[in-house]
């Protein structure tokens, strides 16, 4: 446990029971640990950047993504509309967990449904593998019973939390959305509802206008924004949720070095994930734990254990 | 998919290379890194670019590293490699790029992608190769056409341009006798497509013994690829797309395959054969 933590060089902590070598995640979907492999090599194992593992985001079935454009550059950040590419779950736990349970970390694998009674089926069919540490639920998706987005729902997470709860004693994390007004509210509705942890933020609702046809650019319609663009809104949404709920908050959302990942811990964040920064610099996640000794012993913390355990004024 | 088992693997992270040399190339410029750790990379791969000072700097924009292919790559005296790029200012990042000075560093990850196939394995029956290059996309067929001289096989190479004010690099990546111009604005050479000349070549030549090969702008590319479907003609495409990593990691590349469902150009291009995607009119790179 952090408590044990006697110099800022160890960073060993715990994410709701889940033993991490240090505090640095990746977002999902932000670093693809099997292609990744393919092109590097086997250094991305012996050096894999991060110290606990999240996949993308598994639905039911596979998903071809949406049509191009899928990405447009902003200040400080990019919109992303990429629309969940993937395997769905029976070829995830035949093929990518195999090769993901290679990596030396935890691993998280995220999910999301656009229905409780799917949730329910990748819940237990994740949750029963041993190679799963823990699941996230993506909850930015609309329930097609009630139209509405769960994660922007207080009582919908809360509903959603409850019936996934009894079916496995792994930790559930709720990703939050950052596209609501109270966004505790809905953190601690999940909490209620007996998620172990919650993770923010997810990308910022957002639209790019070609300035040459005049039509919006993404194939989509519009997007999410990343980057450190959207760093303070992430900071202050992080600050206002972990004061709010007692559950670990892993935080995320422009992070791009060391200095940066000590703010969201400041702000409450129990741990801290890396996202887009991963695509300007496949280490990014290894340099921002490099450099967190330095960072804490700068600002005068003598372990990671002291800064997580700050509360700011 | 093209030839990817020999495709030189890229250093993990992405590394700063320093600026050798800057220099303008018509309407284009030429900048040279000094990659001392890299791989000699391999025809048709490409680097994810930053220079080091100033990206998102002032107005937050360049922000992503840019894909560009490499145009040639020679040995480093000091060990490593010395890659060379050619660059069209169309956008902040390349903007940025193009003003990098000697001396300044620049962020380096790659070599990334596949390589060109060679004539023989695209077409068994291939005497040799016409390479159809179209704007800055002259670069990878700049690549392509030195490794086939060192082959010993033979090649043309037709290059097409705008005007004057977005072309360069001939001279000094080309050069050769069995190099033809067109330009859009029929300033030099042929006036008009480059296709056109692609066409004139087909008609005189016994089509079975052609490998062709092409990278330029989308709907250059798309011709192309129309022009050899339509006459059973294997090519292969060097395609370009948004793109925020170059590792497979954000899935930004989506390129539409043939048999329906998308490819991650990054990891599973940029080198395509013309069958294997439905157009390739998807990638227009408008972050620049």
């Amino acid at each position: 446990m952090a408590e044990g933590t006697a110099d800022t060089s160890d960073l060993s902590t715990d994410l709701c029971g889940i033993e991490l070598a240090g505090p640095v995640l990746n977002g999902s979907g932000t670093f693809d640990a099997i292609a990744a492999r393919r092109v590097f090599g086997d250094e991305v194992v012996s050096g894999f950047p991060f110290d606990c593992y999240v996949s993308k985001t598994i639905t039911m079935n596979p998903r071809p993504g949406n049509a191009p454009y899928r990405l447009w550059e902003t200040p400080s950040g990019m919109i992303n509309s990429i629309g969940l590419p993937g395997p769905g779950l029976d070829g995830f736990l035949e093929r990518d967990l195999v090769q993901l349970a290679e990596f030396d970390v935890p691993l998280i694998v995220s999910v999301m449904a656009d229905r409780v009674e799917d949730f329910e089926i990748l819940v237990n069919r994740v949750a029963e593998r041993e190679e799963v540490a823990g699941i996230e639920l993506n909850v930015s998706c609309p329930n097609v019973h009630s139209g509405l987005i769960v994660g922007e729902q207080p009582s919908e997470t809360e509903a959603l939390m409850k019936a996934l709860r009894p079916l496995t004693a792994k930790p559930l994390i709720v990703k939050l959305t950052p596209n609501v007004a109270n966004p505790h509210e809905v953190a601690m509705a999940a909490e209620s509802g007996g998620a172990d942890s919650v993770s923010m933020i997810n990308t910022v609702k957002a639209a790019a206008i070609d300035p040459v046809s005049t039509r919006t650019w993404l194939g989509a319609g519009a997007g999410g924004l990343s980057g450190p663009a959207v760093r303070p809104i992430a900071l202050a949404q992080v600050r206002s949720v972990a004061s709010a709920v007692s559950v670990p908050v892993i935080g995320m959302g422009g992070i791009t070095d060391a200095e940066s990942a000590l703010e969201f811990i400041l702000a409450g964040a129990r741990v801290i994930a890396v996202g887009t920064e991963n695509f300007r610099d496949p280490r990014a996640g290894a340099l921002v734990s490099e450099g967190l000794p330095a960072a804490l012993a700068r600002r005068g913390f003598a372990s990671l254990a002291e800064a997580q355990s700050v509360t700011l004024d | 998919m093209a030839a990817e088992a020999d495709s030189p693997r890229a250093p993990f992270g992405r590394r700063a290379c320093e600026v050798a040399d800057s220099r303008e190339s018509g309407g284009y410029r030429i900048f040279t890194l000094i990659d001392a750790e890299g791989p000699a990379p391999a025809a048709g791969q490409f680097y994810m670019l930053a220079a080091a000072p100033d990206w998102a700097g002032e107005g937050g924009r360049p922000y992503l590293p840019r894909a560009i292919s490499y145009a040639r790559v020679t040995e480093n005296p000091k060990g490593g490699v010395r890659l060379d790029f050619l660059i069209d200012e169309v956008g902040p990042g390349t903007s940025r790029l193009a003003r990098m000075k000697q001396g300044d560093e620049c962020f380096v990850a790659g070599p990334f992608g596949n390589r060109f196939s060679l004539p023989r394995q695209l077409n068994e029956g291939a005497a040799g190769a016409i390479l159809v290059g179209g704007g800055i996309g002259i670069a990878p067929m700049a690549v392509l056409r030195r490794e086939l001289v060192n082959r010993g096989i033979p090649s043309r190479s037709l290059l097409g341009f705008r005007d004057q004010a977005h072309s360069g690099g001939v001279d000094e990546l080309f050069g050769c006798e069995e190099t033809r111009l067109a330009f859009e604005d029929g300033s030099y050479g042929h006036k008009g497509f480059v296709t056109d000349l692609l066409l004139q070549l087909l008609e005189g030549d016994d089509s079975g013994s052609a490998a062709i090969y092409s990278c330029g702008p989308p709907a250059m590319l798309e011709a192309v690829r129309r022009i050899c479907a339509d006459r059973g003609l294997p090519v292969e495409l060097a395609l370009e797309s948004p793109m925020a990593c170059g590792y497979g990691a954000c899935f930004g590349c989506a390129v539409p395959k043939a048999e329906g469902g998308y490819m991650r150009l990054c990891v599973d291009g940029p080198v395509v054969r013309g069958d294997q995607i439905a157009t390739a009119m998807a990638g227009e790179p408008a972050v620049g």
